[in-house]
This record gives structure tokens, sequence and C-alpha cells, in this order.
């Protein structure tokens, strides 16, 4: 406990001068409102409500598009280090689509699906995809050829030799790509929703922000930044236990 | 004697590399088979009026468009303002980043001032606080540029704290037990052998430069590729949308082929230069 407590103290330290700060005037309350007031301004919003309207349509967005991507990025991908057709079809257009900052590709989804979930739905799913399909592709690809060669000489069907060699083989690569893909799905929501949408964490700031209401902005700011921490590190608690196997 | 042998190894030598030529060709065929699909299909749906060329233009019109855009010199203004922002950016993170990550390896106070900013500020979606640079920055260049920064430096910082605690001690007891100093040391020792993986926290950044660029752009209107985006998009003008992602996956292939023949160049000394390339 008093560890932790020494550890995090640097982050209690600036949040006490973001707070001294703010009370002595040193910077316009417009451009940073005290600290105290930010928590003000966010229990409101958590009392009235609007907090948690807009996560829920967010967090709905973020389960979507990542669950899709996770299910279709890790089929393709093992599929791609299995099959050497999949791979010959697949790989260079996977190697096309990765350096394209998914961010650009916004304007479209709005185009093909308008301002609501859809297209945050999909901007989710395409751009996670490509991490997770990376992953899938490299784990599955370093499957120990011993492993496969000595379940194969024992009898095993190539089936079995993929759900039980080569799918636990290619796991931490996968839960890594995973990894990278929850952190992006956070940024292309909200990227998303500061553009274009009508709820959502991303349209909260926007609407608050051209209302006035900065402390209320800066709250939601937080909430947010909080909410992917967070997420990463329960995440990462799921993976050390579910690789809890290997040592 | 001699002249037998000579035609039968160039008879059997001839077809041999042409069918190793012929191989060669079809596995090329192979890879590019795909896109090609890909991009025909586009095409004739595009022509089909299954949509509308709203919803999806023609490929030759997007590249009509690109045309166009890059004669009356527009592609040019518009790459070159995002390039800016996206290396200015990248070149701060570069400099700060590897300095803070130095200071937190060698001292133990920025060590336990930085850590826990740097373990909760990496996993943040950091676009997040985009309203609140522009609540203090503006829209223009400054606070675009302080966007790139704060969302790339933490690979960098993360990046060289790991390569030099990754450098191995061997190397470092022997160069202080023949008299380094400590300067030599850091400079002579210990960044030399940490820098493929620094160069591999910059590789991450660098793309993610690029990426910020165009959301800010995006978010904060102006020229540059993510601004003329959406000043498209507001338009309804469909085929300039599609001539931009087309223009930013382009500007951001050619970046990452970039940077990885820079990391050949700079580390060709290093033995990971002899490994077979990957990226």
């Amino acid at each position: 406990m008093r560890r932790t407590l020494l550890r995090y103290l640097p982050l209690l330290l600036l949040a006490i001068v973001w707070e001294l700060a703010a009370r002595f005037e040193l910077v316009s309350n417009t451009a940073l409102p005290p600290l105290t007031d930010v928590i003000r301004s966010w229990v409101e919003l958590l009392l009235d409500g609007e907090l948690l309207t807009n996560s829920v349509s967010s967090l709905y967005r973020i389960g979507a598009g990542l669950g899709l991507s996770i299910v279709v990025g890790a089929v393709l991908g093992i599929a791609m280090a299995w099959w050497k057709p999949v791979n010959v079809l697949i790989a260079p257009i996977v190697e096309v689509f990765y350096p394209v900052p998914k961010s650009a590709l916004i304007p479209v989804t709005v185009i093909w699906l308008g301002y609501g979930d859809g297209s945050k739905i999909l901007l989710i799913f395409l751009g996670c995809m490509v991490p997770v399909t990376i992953g899938a592709f490299n784990g599955a690809r370093a499957s120990e050829q011993v492993l496969v060669w000595s379940a194969r000489s024992m009898g095993a069907s190539k089936l079995r030799v993929l759900w039980d060699v080569v799918v636990p083989g290619a796991m931490p690569e996968l839960l890594n790509g995973i990894r990278t893909a929850v952190a992006l799905s956070f940024i292309l929501l909200v990227s998303s929703e500061l553009i274009v949408a009508q709820k959502g964490f991303g349209f909260l700031i926007g609407s608050l922000g051209a209302g006035g209401s900065y402390s209320a902005m800066y709250a939601v700011v937080l909430t947010v930044a909080f909410l992917g921490f967070a997420a990463d590190r329960v995440y990462l608690q799921i993976t050390k236990r579910t690789l809890a196997w290997r040592d | 004697m001699a002249g037998l042998e000579q035609t039968t190894a160039g008879r059997d030598g001839l077809p041999e590399k042409a069918a190793r030529l012929a191989v060669i060709i079809l596995w090329a065929g192979a890879r590019v088979f795909s896109i090609v699909v890909l991009l025909a299909a586009w095409e004739i749906l595009a022509r089909s009026g299954t949509f509308t060329p709203y919803q999806l233009p023609a490929l030759s019109a997007v590249l009509e468009r690109i045309w166009s855009d890059a004669v009356n010199g527009d592609l040019a203004i518009n790459t070159a303002l995002t390039l800016y922002r996206a290396l200015a950016g990248f070149a701060i993170c570069a400099v700060v980043g590897v300095a803070i990550g130095m200071a937190m390896s060698r001292n133990v106070i920025a060590d336990w001032f930085f850590d826990p900013i740097v373990s909760v500020g990496f996993p943040m979606p950091k676009i997040a606080f985009l309203p609140v640079i522009v609540l203090w920055l503006g829209v223009y260049d400054t606070a675009k540029i302080t966007m790139i920064v704060f969302d790339a430096i933490f690979p960098v910082i993360a990046a060289t704290v790991l390569a030099i605690k990754g450098v191995e001690r061997e190397l470092i007891w022997s160069a202080r037990n023949m008299g380094a100093s400590k300067r030599e040391l850091l400079h002579q020792v210990i960044l030399p052998a940490a820098s493929p993986q620094i160069m591999t926290g910059l590789q991450v950044a660098l793309p993610l430069s690029l990426i910020v660029a165009v959301v800010a752009e995006m978010l904060m209107g102006g020229y540059g590729l993510g601004g003329a985006m959406m000043t498209a998009a507001r338009f309804a003008n469909s085929t300039s949308v599609f001539a931009g992602i087309v223009e930013i996956a382009v500007v951001g292939y050619v970046l990452i082929k970039a940077m990885a023949l820079t990391r050949r160049r700079l580390l060709l000394w290093h033995p990971e230069a002899n490994a077979p390339a990957t990226a």
C-alpha cells in the first residue's frame, strides 16, 4: 500500500500543482479550471445521467467493433499461417492496408453508414483487425514444427493439430496483438466521435467544450483517459491468467 | 568430350534458369493478384451502379482526382504541410524522448518522477486531450505539433528505458575496467548497444506521428492532407475523400519504408543488419 502510494506520488503532486495553479489564477480558469471544480462537474454529470448514457453508447461501439475484429482477425491470421493459398491471397492486402492511418477512414465510414453506431463500429473493426491478424499470423507461423510433426506422427488429424498445437502456440502473440487493438479501439472511438457523433464520449466532450463548460469537458476527457488506461490494465491481468499454463 | 559436356550443361542450365525465373514471376504474380482483383472489383462495382458515385466513386475517377490535385499543386502543399507537422513532432519526440529515457535510467529521482507518468500515460487514449490542447494553444501548427509530441513520445521513452536496462552488464563492466569515464561509457558503450531497441521505439513513433497529424488536421481544420479530406467530406465530395485516403496511405507507406531503410543504414555495424530483412 505504502509502496503504491510512493510510486504514484508524482501524479498526486501534479494534481496538487494543478489545483494550486488554478486556484491562485496563475493560469486563466477557462484554460485550466481547478481540479476540485472538475471533480464537482464529474459528480454532476454522473448524477444527471448524461455521463452514463454516453458511456453506454461508447462502450457498446467499442465492444461490438473490438469483438468482431478479434474473432475475424484471429481466424484470418491463423488461416493465413496454416494454408498457404490464403496467405498468398490475403497477405498483400494486409500489407497494403497496414500503413494506412486508420483514422483517415473516418469520413468514408460516415459516407457508407452515416452518423450513428454503424460507422464507428465499422471503423473500430477495420482498424483493430490489422494488429489482431498480424499477431495471430506471427504466432501461428512460429508454432514449433517439432510439436506439429510429433502430433501428426502420433496420429492426430490436421484439424486436431490446428486446434491443439497451433492455436495454443499462437496465443501469446495473438494476445499481444489484441492488446494493441484495445488501445487502438479507444483512440479510433474518441477521434471518430469528436469528428461526427450525436452521442458518446467524444460527442459529450465536443458539446461541453462548445458550450463553454470547461470543467465538465475536463471531467469527461479525464474519464475517457482513465477508462483507456484501466482497460489496458484489466486486459493485462486477463492475459497473465490465460497464459499461466506456459510457465 | 569437353565440348559435349559443356553443351549438356548449357542445355540443362537454361531451362533450369527459366524455370526458376518462371517460379519467381508466378510468385510475384500471385502477390499482386489479389490486389489487382480488389482494384478491378472496386472499378466494376462502382461502374455497375450498385452503389451511387457518392458511396463509391470509381477508382478511375479517384486516380483522376489525385492527378488533378498533383497538377494544380494542392497535393504538394497539403503533403508538405502534413509531413512538416508529423516530422517536426517526431523530431521533438526523438530528442526529448531519448533524453528523458536516458535520464530515467541514470537518475533515481528522474525515474521516480517519470515512471508513473509514463506507465499511466502510455496506454491512455491521448487524442481525448485534443480539445484541451485547442483550448490552450489554438488550432494552428503549435497545437498540432504539441498533440503529436504528446501522443508519440511515450513509445520512445519506454523503448529507451528498456533498451538501456537491457545492455549487457559485461560490456559495461569491461569498459569501466578499461578506464572509461562516465561520459565515454554512455556515448561509446551504452548508447550504441541500446540503439537497436531505441530505433524500434522510433519506428513506432514515426507512423504514430503521421496518424496524429492527420487526425489533428481533421479536427482542427486548415490545410494538410487530413484537413483537405474533412473539407471534401463537408461538401459531400466523396471522390476527394477517397483520393485523400490513397494519398495518406502512400505517404504512410513511404515513411515506414524510409524508416526501415534508415535503420538498416544506421545499424550496419550491428549483427542484426546481416539477418534477413523483415520490414
